[in-house]
């Protein structure tokens, strides 16, 4: 159940794209809400709970094991931000247009408000705050400040997650990979050029460090 | 020990400017060590380790969740709303509507008009009925989903250009036109066509944009007793608390508002919204504090846009390209109540160009449409779309290079402003000449105008820019503190709204004293803590606080000298400091360390207080831009690629090359989408509705649709008689000129002029269409 469509974009092992993306995650989404097969197997492993019952969620977030009480109508951005604390991902439109609420779930980028809570269980959630090495910044974040690929901040941690999934399964890409990796994070300010040159700049970042 | 926290702090080995005697205006710098380099931001830790917070990354301890229930329809009126079962539901703490009590309270849409928070007549879709305060932001919208609202529903009208019609929807009981007719004039444009070799007459169309910035418009709203915080997603603090004590009856001191970051705003956060109040009011009516952030779909609602506008121009040009007359009609609208629907639309017609014979008559027209708030450049893109497009024709008409037409219109003063003051600095030519060069724009332009086979077909086009304001000035009120061991704090009111205002200013503060610009620690944008400034808006940050900054850090050196003086029993004349040390000019090696200062350890911090001079009487700022656009466009899917654009700019003084590229590129971006892809779509027919009111529908510039070679061009021109750092604004100027540009590009290309956007393909199919059947042969268009 938890596995359904995240094994096949595992296989694929890199960036999805905006619409790549929305076909997973609406599938995915739908499925938990409606869909008769989904239902019949849900019904099969994991019990069935009211919208406002409360079911424990279990997953690793940033390598520590979290265990929350959340509504399965909850999203996980919304578990992540007002009952984790995890502010780093930014709640921008809730209907997986914009990609700042970007996540890695298994090193894959994800919508994280398109991502019920509950379908995290089991799952290895990173965020923004995951990439931190204590106070210091990963390389993907040191990318992004030395090349001023930003400029309200507010889409920041969905572009970084964004590129850190890319590399995390081409660690070399080419710019028209990078174009389409980013392709599903908008930015108003307009940056994407310096998000290009960041992205590139990230990658040679993590290969002097020796690889991801 | 000491001797490593002197390396850490100062910069060694580069001179500092003079310290000006106490009263005197510093002078301009001139070779400057740090200024105009690439400097990373100093905040860029924070905003990409996820630690900024942002307004709606507050999360307080037993804060509540505020939703908005809004008139579904464009006019209505309420007759009936029962709240009962949202009273009722899980989780509901409070719910108001027009019958609570404490919502008796009145918002200001103008001077005249003022609604209640939740009037009964709704003139627009999106307006406030009634608003719930929930455990959870699910619970919050489950309980507005129990409100039963009957309305009444109204005739609307949502296209301005059938406002005025017989028998059109009123908006207001006065009419549909908000004011009378806005008539500028000078000289005699009647003559001016007379004396004309060539007279185009052309109409031209901008859609509405919305600003849909990242982070959504809302608060956090707090009480304690009476005393109310607010952090709010915002591009002044200042503003914020002004209209929000004023409509809540408090006093000033009482209302802090904290607006430390900022999800993107483009001028639709400049002020507050009824969300802001209604968040305080449910805050209040719980005792809780409430975060209440309108939904992504109402951001494209009620928190405002870049109006549509439907011009209609004349131009008139002599052989030699001297422009003899200039007439625009207009017709906008800022929705349902007055927001500027017109607003300056005219300015590039008025001021960019040297004309003598200058006419125009402005429409406000009232619609059932959310309110506009300024964006970016408010009127100019859209007048630069008609403006530059016409430019570009009569180039073609009188067979004169655009770039040599503009040139040959070039003025050197404002000439629609009481007086016509000089500009303290004109550098539209630079722009121009280094733009075209850089460009390439010669070779291409003869390469793109002879090619016209295939059906792919590359063209280059360009445009220019004034921006009406970008000079800044008073007031400011900075802060720089120099603590004992010499590191330095900054303080001031200025919202960093992502243009990097920040770093700019740090770079300042290192300019002068020498100090790292990463050892200096910044307080900003908070009415309880933080000094008076003006919003972040207009293009005027730079301009308006780093003269104020620089006036602090001034500050603070004379203190230094002062203190030394004493100490080292050495006049103030004959003291400097460089390298972190107060050093005698008569022998170097009479000094000391600045931590060493023993007045200043005795003191502990040493207070620089900078305000901002008054702007040159008889003279006005402001900045100018040039951009050149190459793009490829397919004939027979109507696609069109922008390959390259050069930006070049003069805003005075580049105060952060790095930043300063960013703003360009971003400009570029924003006028791609006013060119190619945004509109406002409103179901004129049936409902008045919005039909796409999500980033799915809305398109705006992808990662996928901005140029892959994009440079961008400072004209790095002090302007010293603008202020004392020279610099001027940016932000705006960088998006006026850019569709335009585009859209010229297009002609070249094609033969086919667009004279409404967005350029989509179904446009540009229907187009190409007209023409090829109109002239029936491979040169299509060539003869329009």
């Amino acid at each position: 159940m938890k596995k359904r469509d995240e094994s096949d974009e595992e296989k694929t092992k890199r960036g999805l794209t905006r619409r790549q993306f929305l076909t997973t995650v609406s599938a995915g989404a739908a499925a938990v809400a409606v869909s008769g097969k989904e239902k019949a197997r849900a019904a099969e492993d994991v019990q069935v709970v009211s919208a406002d019952e409360k079911t424990r969620v279990t997953f690793t977030l940033n390598g520590r094991r979290r265990r929350v009480m959340v509504e399965p109508r909850w999203s996980l951005l919304f578990v992540l931000r007002e009952r984790l604390g995890m502010t780093g991902t930014k709640v921008g439109c809730e209907r997986g247009e914009c990609g700042a609420c970007t996540v890695l779930i298994n090193d894959v980028p994800r919508y994280a408000c398109m991502t019920l809570a509950v379908e995290a269980e089991g799952t290895k959630v990173t965020t923004l705050e995951g990439l931190m090495k204590g106070e210091e910044l990963g390389p993907v974040q040191q990318a992004f400040a030395e090349e001023d690929a930003f400029q309200c901040g507010y889409c920041t941690p969905g572009q970084i997650m964004a590129v850190e999934g890319l590399l995390r399964a081409t660690p070399n890409p080419s710019s028209e990979e990078i174009r389409a990796a980013m392709a599903g994070n908008l930015c108003r300010c307009g940056t994407y050029t310096h998000i290009f040159k960041a992205a590139k700049r990230a990658a040679e970042l993590k290969q002097k460090a020796g690889g991801a | 020990m000491a001797e490593e926290r002197k390396d850490t702090y100062y910069a060694e080995g580069v001179p500092l400017p003079e310290t000006p005697q106490p009263g005197a205006q510093p002078k301009p710098w001139q070779k400057t060590n740090i200024i105009g380099k690439r400097v990373a931001r100093v905040d860029a830790y924070e905003r990409v380790s996820g630690s900024a917070e942002f307004p709606s990354d507050v999360v307080l301890p037993d804060m509540l969740y505020g939703a908005i229930l809004r008139s579904p329809h464009p006019h209505a009126r309420v007759k009936r709303i029962d709240t009962s079962g949202a009273e009722k539901a899980d989780g509901v703490h409070a719910v108001l509507s027009d019958a609570s009590p404490e919502a008796n309270i009145y918002w200001p849409y103008s001077r005249e008009i003022r609604m209640k928070l939740f009037d009964p007549l709704c003139r627009y879709e999106g307006e406030p009925v009634a608003a719930v305060a929930a455990d959870t932001p699910h619970q919050a919208h489950d309980a507005l989903r129990l409100i039963k609202v009957e309305y009444e529903i109204l005739p609307f009208v949502v296209d301005e250009r059938k406002a005025l019609d017989q028998g059109a929807p009123s908006v207001h009981a006065s009419g549909n036109r908000v004011t009378p007719v806005q008539v500028y004039e000078r000289g005699d444009v009647q003559k001016g066509f007379a004396e004309a070799d060539v007279v185009l007459e052309e109409t031209y169309r901008t859609e509405c944009e919305i600003h849909t910035p990242m982070e959504a418009h809302g608060c956090v709203a707090k009480w304690d007793r009476d005393r109310l915080t607010l952090w709010e997603s915002t591009q002044g603090v200042y503003a914020i608390q002004a209209r929000v004590a004023e409509i809540l009856g408090l006093p000033l001191s009482k209302v802090r508002v904290i607006g430390h970051y900022m999800g993107g705003g483009f001028g639709s956060k400049l002020q507050p919204g009824k969300y802001t109040i209604i968040a305080a009011l449910l805050a209040r009516k719980t005792g809780r504090p409430v975060k209440l952030f309108v939904t992504r779909e109402d951001t494209y609602l009620v928190v405002g846009n870049r109006p549509p506008a439907n011009m209609r121009l004349k131009a008139g040009v002599k052989k030699d390209g001297k422009l003899t007359a200039l007439y625009m009609s207009g017709i906008g609208t800022g929705g349902a109540y007055p927001a500027g629907g017109t607003s300056l639309l005219d300015w590039v017609v008025k001021e960019l160009y040297a004309c003598p014979n200058v006419k125009t008559e402005l429409s406000d027209l009232y619609i059932n449409a959310g309110p506009a708030r300024p964006m970016r450049a408010p009127g100019h893109p859209q007048g630069a779309w008609a403006l530059e497009q016409m430019m570009d024709a009569l180039a073609e008409k009188i067979g004169m290079d655009p770039v040599e037409l503009r040139l040959k219109n070039i003025s050197l003063f404002s000439q629609s402003r009481d007086g016509n003051p000089a500009y303290t600095s004109t550098g539209l030519r630079e722009c121009l000449v280094e733009g075209a060069k850089a460009f390439n724009w010669n070779e291409l332009r003869k390469k793109t105008s002879a090619d016209k086979k295939g059906h792919i077909r590359r063209g280059v086009g360009m445009a220019s820019a004034v921006w009406f304001v970008g000079g800044g000035g008073p007031p400011s009120t900075v802060i720089v503190k120099l603590f004992s061991d010499g590191s330095v704090n900054l303080n001031m009111g200025a919202s960093d709204i992502g243009t990097g205002t920040k770093t700019v200013m740090a770079m300042v503060v290192a300019e002068e004293l020498g100090v790292k610009p990463d050892v200096i620690q910044i307080e900003h944008a908070d009415t309880g803590t933080t000094q008076y400034a003006t919003s972040s808006g207009g293009s005027k940050t730079i301009p308006t606080e780093s003269p104020a900054v620089r006036a602090a850090a001034i500050a603070v050196k004379q203190q230094v000298l002062k203190i030394a003086s004493e100490e080292l029993k050495i006049p103030v004349a004959d003291l400097t400091i460089r390298d972190g040390q107060v050093v005698s000019l008569a022998d170097a090696s009479k000094k000391v360390r600045i931590p060493d200062i023993a007045g200043l350890k005795r003191q502990g911090l040493l207070v620089g207080i900078g305000y901002r001079h008054p702007n040159p009487p008889d003279k006005i700022t402001n900045p100018f831009a040039a951009q050149f656009c190459e793009v490829e466009v397919n004939m027979k899917t109507g696609e069109v690629k922008i390959v390259r654009f050069v930006g070049t700019n003069d805003s005075g003084r580049v105060m952060d090359r790095l930043t300063y590229d960013n703003q360009v590129f971003g400009g570029i971006t924003m006028g791609i989408g006013l060119a190619m892809i945004e509109k406002r779509a409103l179901d004129a027919g049936q409902t008045g509705k919005m039909l796409n009111r999500n980033w799915h529908d809305y398109k705006i510039p992808t990662a996928l649709d901005v140029p892959a070679d994009m440079v961008s061009l400072p004209i790095d021109l002090p302007d010293p008689a603008a202020n004392t750092t020279g610099a001027k604004g940016l932000g705006e100027p960088v998006t006026i000129p850019t569709a335009a540009a585009v859209a010229n590009a297009v002609y070249n290309a094609t033969g086919v002029r667009v004279t409404s956007t967005p350029m989509s393909p179904v446009q540009l199919c229907e187009l190409f269409a007209r023409t090829t059947k109109g002239a029936k042969d491979e040169k299509a268009g060539k003869g329009r």
